[in-house]
């Protein structure tokens, strides 16, 4: 049962990477015994399964995921909610406010209106109809206050860093809350408007120079630069 | 550029009007995200050849009753700039251009996971910028690359070259002056890998054994097409490989 690539090794699709007993993980696709991968990125075998951690593509919701979207739409009693995704989400009332909603005595708006950000969690999908999302647990909800920013999908990973470690070290030295949405939008809220600049020049670092190694320490030096700046 | 027939496409020591060898590609060249508007593009250059392809989505289809419930529909636009050709070509799109749309769609579908987009539409544009021959191979080889740098799920890449009969002898990556004045033409695209054909044409007279050994020349020129279009994939995604193992060390 022969694999065909090294751990992490560069792909394209159509490329043979597995041959025998396996399990077709994201962006591998199989013919008879054959695994092939499906897009470009990075091949890994893990248990058995081998998958391809892409770099590329767009956002494809997954329950569970939390993300953070804009009102486009307001209905009677549901916001239509763009999630940067090719699938617009709905949002029933009953999945965001605690009370029943009555449109003929209310008006939706009140809560939602077009323009207005969600900071949610996808409920189901299954590609037959668009995804629906919740905001009634904890730390979910209409974007009150702070920033988002918007980078690639596929940089998402980066931002959050190995178990963490980067978005704990931006909350850490700038003293903002942030939420990292999977649909590749970020949610920076700080003390003052310029502590939610530094987070958004650091993200933007992050997306622009995610292919160099040792970025953490760089974006902490930048993070203390700008701080600094800023007191003189 | 010749106005008038040339005396000889092919000279006595074998070599063709621009030198090259009879089973010789010309200078191919390959760039992958050259836009950065489009979620994926490609540069293609056969030669002189050059075509510049956008491709969008999958995104949310409009209008909403073309969608297909079960999968993505792929939308194709070849199209030549007015001034990709010596006499200036009205920008309308003209007969040629539908049909060569719907013909490179018909090549590129095979290739793409449709089904994993259901409801969406998948748009690939395709500008001919430079046109010496060979312009819907090259639009093929550009859009899949595209598609691959889109993050479009496919089953391997599609490319594409042209074989022609040039004063009886069989040559590969047919140029303008070869199409216009020799005998047969023969488009041919495939998913090397897979060894699956997704677009086989002919014009002009082949005989079985001149098609068979055509066909064989095809297969082989694509075989150097799909090295180009992997090398250029690698080269542009390459600096991100050590995005993923950097993050594993310094994280």
């Amino acid at each position: 049962m022969p694999v065909f690539f090294s751990q992490r090794q560069f792909v394209v699709p159509g490329e043979l990477l597995a041959e025998g007993n396996y399990m077709a993980g994201s962006n591998v696709y199989r013919v008879g015994n054959k695994f092939f991968s499906s897009s470009v990125g990075l091949a890994e075998l893990k248990d058995r399964t081998v998958t391809v951690i892409a770099l590329s593509g767009c956002y494809i919701p997954r329950p569970a995921d939390l993300v953070i979207g804009e009102i486009v739409e307001v209905s009677m009693a549901s916001w239509m909610v763009d999630i940067n995704s090719p699938y617009q989400a709905i949002l029933f009332a009953s999945e965001f406010l605690s009370k029943p909603l009555n449109p003929l005595k209310e008006d939706p708006r009140r809560y939602l209106d077009v323009g207005d950000m969600v900071i949610a969690k996808v409920l189901n999908f299954d590609r037959t109809k668009n995804p629906s999302l919740t905001a009634k647990e904890k730390g979910l909800g209409k974007i009150t206050k702070g920033i988002v920013v918007e980078i690639d999908v596929t940089k998402i990973p980066r931002v959050i860093g190995r178990r963490g470690s980067m978005v704990s070290m931006l909350k850490k030295e700038t003293g903002c809350e942030i939420i990292v949405g999977q649909n590749g939008r970020i949610w920076i809220s700080g003390k003052t408007r310029e502590d939610e600049m530094i987070v958004m020049e650091a993200i933007k670092k992050i997306e622009r120079e995610a292919h160099t190694s040792g970025l953490t320490d760089r974006v902490r030096e930048l993070i203390l630069k700008m701080k600094k700046s800023q007191g003189g | 550029m010749l106005s008038s027939a040339p005396t000889k496409l092919i000279s006595d020591d074998g070599r063709r009007a621009d030198g090259r060898r009879l089973d010789q590609l010309r200078e191919i060249k390959m760039e992958v995200s050259t836009l950065k508007n489009a979620d994926g593009s490609a540069c293609v250059a056969y030669g002189k050849t050059r075509v510049m392809v956008a491709v969008y989505g999958p995104r949310e289809l409009h209008p909403k009753h073309l969608a297909l419930p079960d999968r993505a529909i792929l939308r194709c636009r070849y199209h030549m700039a007015p001034f990709s050709v010596e006499v200036r070509k009205s920008p309308a799109p003209s007969r040629r251009e539908i049909e060569l749309s719907k013909v490179i769609r018909e090549a590129l579908e095979p290739a793409v996971f449709t089904e994993l987009y259901p409801r969406t539409s998948i748009d690939v544009f395709i500008e001919v910028l430079q046109a010496d021959g060979s312009t819907r191979c090259a639009s093929i080889t550009a859009a899949s690359l595209a598609l691959a740098d889109a993050g479009v799920a496919m089953r391997d890449l599609v490319a594409a070259v042209a074989v022609g009969k040039v004063e009886g002898k069989l040559v590969l990556d047919v140029m303008d002056v070869e199409d216009k004045y020799g005998e047969a033409d023969l488009p041919v695209a495939m998913m090397p890998s897979k060894k699956a054909v997704t677009l086989i044409q002919m014009d002009g007279q082949l005989t079985f054994e001149e098609f068979k050994e055509a066909f064989n020349l095809a297969v082989k020129g694509c075989n150097q097409i799909y090295d180009f279009q992997k090398e250029a994939l690698r080269r542009h995604f390459a600096p991100k490989i050590e995005e993923l193992e950097g993050g594993m060390s310094s994280g």
